[in-house]
């Protein structure tokens, strides 16, 4: 392509009168996309969330042995070589391939906590939010109980209820992570339903039902996904703490927390075994971070109304 | 030079760096200023504010001010350090604001405000300082000024707290005042009221006053003369007597465009904007 | 003649402050009416109420000879519109032209959108190379023109005008005074118009209405406010003070 072309292109996204809704929207996202890369740390935490799903979908290619079974009788506690990079674990297994299929526990768990609680945070938020008086007072007060305790605490709680395992971890996970979305989703809407917009559209009778969704929601929803961003590392490290206590994911499964717990027994002596899956967590918390830095100031609404 | 220019501007310029480059928003505005009243009209955008600004010392940290001559009273304001102008500021050169509820602190009465104000610019006693914020507050027209001095800002109306602001930015005696939309907060008639006390003291105490507004009839009513910018440029400069013969279309269209009661126009004339009055 | 907007001794409390008290008018149908007064004269709120956005204490309001109940249905909707003072507030950040003028066509399930659309920018002077733009994308008098289209596209016989020009520059005040009379004229449409403004009011208004603390002051016509024939002193002194400042 041509510097002209490119240049011709920037124009088009940049332009002040659209004649297209998509390049209208068009236009908005590329704003926001040089808001983001203005950021080199946000692009740096990018990359990370990118190799991460790119390491999760070819872990078949990338992975050199199995991520379960290993070589009892060869392979035991081996130190990191070129045969196996990150070393082996008391089972012979390779840890570089457990941390490569690692990936997609800890996508998963990422990726189901968010769509379950991100949901049910923002529904409740702007619910309570927009109906005011007995709505809110009680969908507040169940999101204050929820909030009064501990995460971990309580995600143990609901996964001794619910017996041990990764999915039960998720939803436990889930249940415990909703309530601060709700309360950024009820302080969202609350900025916005007495403004003379929403007082606009109530005017050319809308019902509730649908000024909260089609107006109120899409304000919310870039405060949302810059806070369910920043908690994916905290997410990530629950999860692996659960892991860790065996509460979590289920042996022989390579999830990185259950991958740690198993490696302290050697820590002193072995000390790989625990120290690449904690190093993988580390990384992955850092991206999600950075990443949730950028999109903050990609997407604040405050930021002028781009 | 005379003892009589108390403000001098010479190709004043404002600049503000934007992610498009930068953006002159005042493009060489100049004019002088004795012990009189001066009012400076434009839409919004047409860097009367930002005028303003710059002469008070209040530009944002990140635009650049320059100009062949910003003086007052002999005073080169472009060269001082930044602790010589805020000595400067509130002392000799003060400022009103549109709005008083931000410029009065929430926290703090009115009374204790007009006192510190008066304290740091000056050593008074205590007593002498609250006697002097009581005269003041009379002076302003503040009925009850015992009460209000014990007040805070919340508790008082707009146009009071326009007064008490008044009343705080006169305690120190300023040669210059800057009033930027002093009254477009308020009601009309309380409007009036706040004008008739300002016009009042600045004529007392023989003050310089620039009075920035939109409103091109209010200003010519209440001023000496007017500066018209557009686009951040001074478009016309006209004693106010002599408004009704502007010369440059855009004051005219200003003038016009506006209803009045009793001369009836359907439609109103319009701004047929020009663009070489921002070249 | 029928009246388009009827009121009868209409209060409004917002937690126990009396915002209206039993305030009653009457607009005929066509007719162009302002409300008068300073803040907190409760002028904004008696529009409000009429759209359902104050909460009524006691009176009664008829519109187009139905008298209201507590909540507005969807008819109502399209006999009555409303443009808000603050061009600035009163479109939604994330939406397009578009897709702001498309919404009250959804709501009502009316199915030539693309022509009604292109119609309403046109007639506030837009163009379609205005639809597709946000917010942000608009000036001032632009966004209170494209108010004005969203308010009329639902074709209402009546609009409520809360300040639609105080927040404009002088001159593009001037502009949208002159589209507002002219889909007046066009669209024969009733206006209940609130301002500050008595010049606005009389320039605008056949009939107004001066109000002071919640209280209707006295009613007027244009020509005798104009001609100075007022009865109560409030309404000489906002006369006085809208002829700007007088050096005594």
């Amino acid at each position: 392509m041509s510097a002209e072309t490119i240049q011709s292109r920037r124009e088009w996204l940049l332009s002040d009168r659209p004649a297209s809704r998509l390049q209208a929207r068009l236009g908005r996202a590329y704003v926001a996309w040089r808001r983001f890369s203005a950021n080199r740390l946000a692009l740096v935490g990018m990359l990370i969330i990118i190799a991460l799903v790119a390491v999760a979908a070819l872990a078949d290619v990338l992975a050199p042995y199995s991520a379960t079974v290993g070589d009892l009788k060869n392979a035991r506690l081996l130190a990191p070589s070129a045969a196996h990079w990150f070393g082996t674990d008391d089972l012979g297994r390779d840890i570089y391939s457990r941390i490569v299929y690692g990936a997609r526990w800890t996508l998963y768990v990422v990726i189901l906590v968010a769509i379950i609680a991100a949901p049910i945070g923002l529904l409740v938020g702007t619910v309570a939010g927009y109906a005011g008086g007995w709505t809110d007072t009680i969908l507040m007060r169940i999101t204050d109980i929820f909030l009064a305790f501990p995460k971990l605490v309580l995600a143990l709680a609901f996964v001794a209820a619910l017996g041990p395992g990764i999915e039960n971890a998720v939803l436990a996970i889930a249940i415990t992570s909703w309530p601060p979305y709700a309360r950024i989703a009820r302080a969202e809407t609350l900025t916005v339903r007495n403004s003379d917009y929403i007082k606009a559209v109530q005017l050319m009778g809308a019902s509730p039902f649908r000024i909260v969704l089609r107006h109120i929601m899409p304000l919310c929803i870039s405060s949302l996904i810059i806070r369910v961003t920043l908690d994916m590392a905290g997410i990530i490290l629950t999860a692996a703490g659960l892991g860790f206590l065996g509460l979590g994911a289920q042996p022989p499964l390579p999830e990185w927390g259950a991958m740690i717990a198993s490696g302290r027994r050697f820590i002193l002596d072995q000390w790989w075994v625990a120290a690449a899956p904690g190093a993988a967590i580390l990384i992955v918390s850092l991206g999600f971070n950075l990443l949730g830095d950028g999109l903050r100031d990609a997407l604040d609404p405050r930021s002028g109304d781009q | 030079m005379s003892g009589d220019t108390l403000l001098e501007v010479d190709d004043l310029r404002v600049t503000f760096p934007t992610r498009t480059g930068l953006v002159q928003a005042v493009r060489g505005v100049s004019f002088s200023l004795g012990r009189e009243r001066l009012g400076i009209v434009g839409e919004s955008g047409s860097g009367k504010s930002q005028t303003g600004r710059a002469i008070m010392g209040l530009t944002p940290p990140q635009a650049e001010v320059s100009a062949r001559k910003l003086a007052f009273d002999g005073i080169d304001l472009l060269s001082i350090s930044p602790r010589e102008r805020r000595a400067l500021r509130g002392n000799r050169i003060a400022m009103i604001l549109q709005d008083p509820k931000y410029s009065l602190d929430p926290v703090m009465t009115i009374g204790r405000q007009i006192v510190e104000t008066l304290r740091t610019h000056e050593k008074v006693s205590k007593a002498e300082a609250r006697e002097r914020a009581l005269a003041m507050l009379q002076a302003v027209q503040i009925r009850d000024p015992a009460r209000v001095f014990d007040l805070y800002p919340h508790e008082v109306s707009g146009g009071m707290g326009q007064r008490a602001m008044i009343a705080m930015m006169l305690i120190t005696g300023p040669e210059l005042m800057i009033a930027d939309e002093p009254t477009s907060a308020l009601d009309v008639t309380v409007q009036l009221d706040v004008l008739k006390i300002l016009d009042k003291l600045v004529a007392e105490r023989g003050m310089g006053l620039i009075f920035i507004s939109h409103d091109l009839r209010l200003v010519s009513s209440f001023c000496d003369r007017v500066v018209v910018m557009y686009a951040g440029k001074v478009v016309e400069q006209i004693e106010a007597s002599e408004l009704r013969d502007a010369q440059h279309p855009y004051t005219r269209g200003l003038l016009n465009c506006m209803p009045r009661i009793g001369f009836e126009r359907h439609p109103l004339p319009v701004l047929d904007r020009k663009p070489e009055w921002a070249a | 003649m029928t009246a388009a907007i009827a009121i009868q001794g209409l209060e409004v409390v917002f937690d126990r402050f009396r915002a209206l008290k039993g305030v009653s008018l009457e607009v005929r149908e066509g007719e162009s009416y302002g409300l008068v007064g300073e803040s907190g004269s409760g002028k904004s709120t008696l529009l409000r109420a009429i759209a359902g956005l104050a909460p009524v204490a006691s009176g009664t309001i008829t519109v187009n000879g139905k008298t209201l109940g507590k909540t507005r249905d969807k008819p109502f909707y399209r006999d009555v519109q409303m443009v808000f003072q603050d061009p600035y507030g009163s479109l939604h950040p994330r939406q397009t032209v578009d897709r702001l003028l498309q919404e009250p066509l959804a709501i009502h399930g009316i199915a030539d959108g693309e022509k009604r659309i292109e119609r309403a920018l046109d007639e506030v002077g837009l163009g379609k190379g205005f639809r597709f733009r946000y917010a942000h994308q608009l000036s001032g008098g632009q966004r209170q023109r494209v108010a004005i289209a969203r308010a009329l596209i639902l074709e209402p016989s009546i609009l409520l005008l809360d300040e639609p020009t105080s927040a404009l520059d002088a001159s593009v005040q001037a502009e949208v005074l002159n589209l507002l009379e002219e889909v007046r004229r066009r669209r024969k449409l009733t206006f209940l118009m609130v301002s500050h403004d008595l010049a606005i009011i009389t320039h605008m208004c056949e009939r107004l209405m001066v109000m002071q603390n919640g209280e209707a002051v006295e009613t007027l016509t244009a020509s005798q406010l104009i001609g100075h024939r007022v009865s109560e002193d409030y309404t000489r002194n906002l006369l006085r003070a809208s002829e700007g400042f007088v050096r005594a």
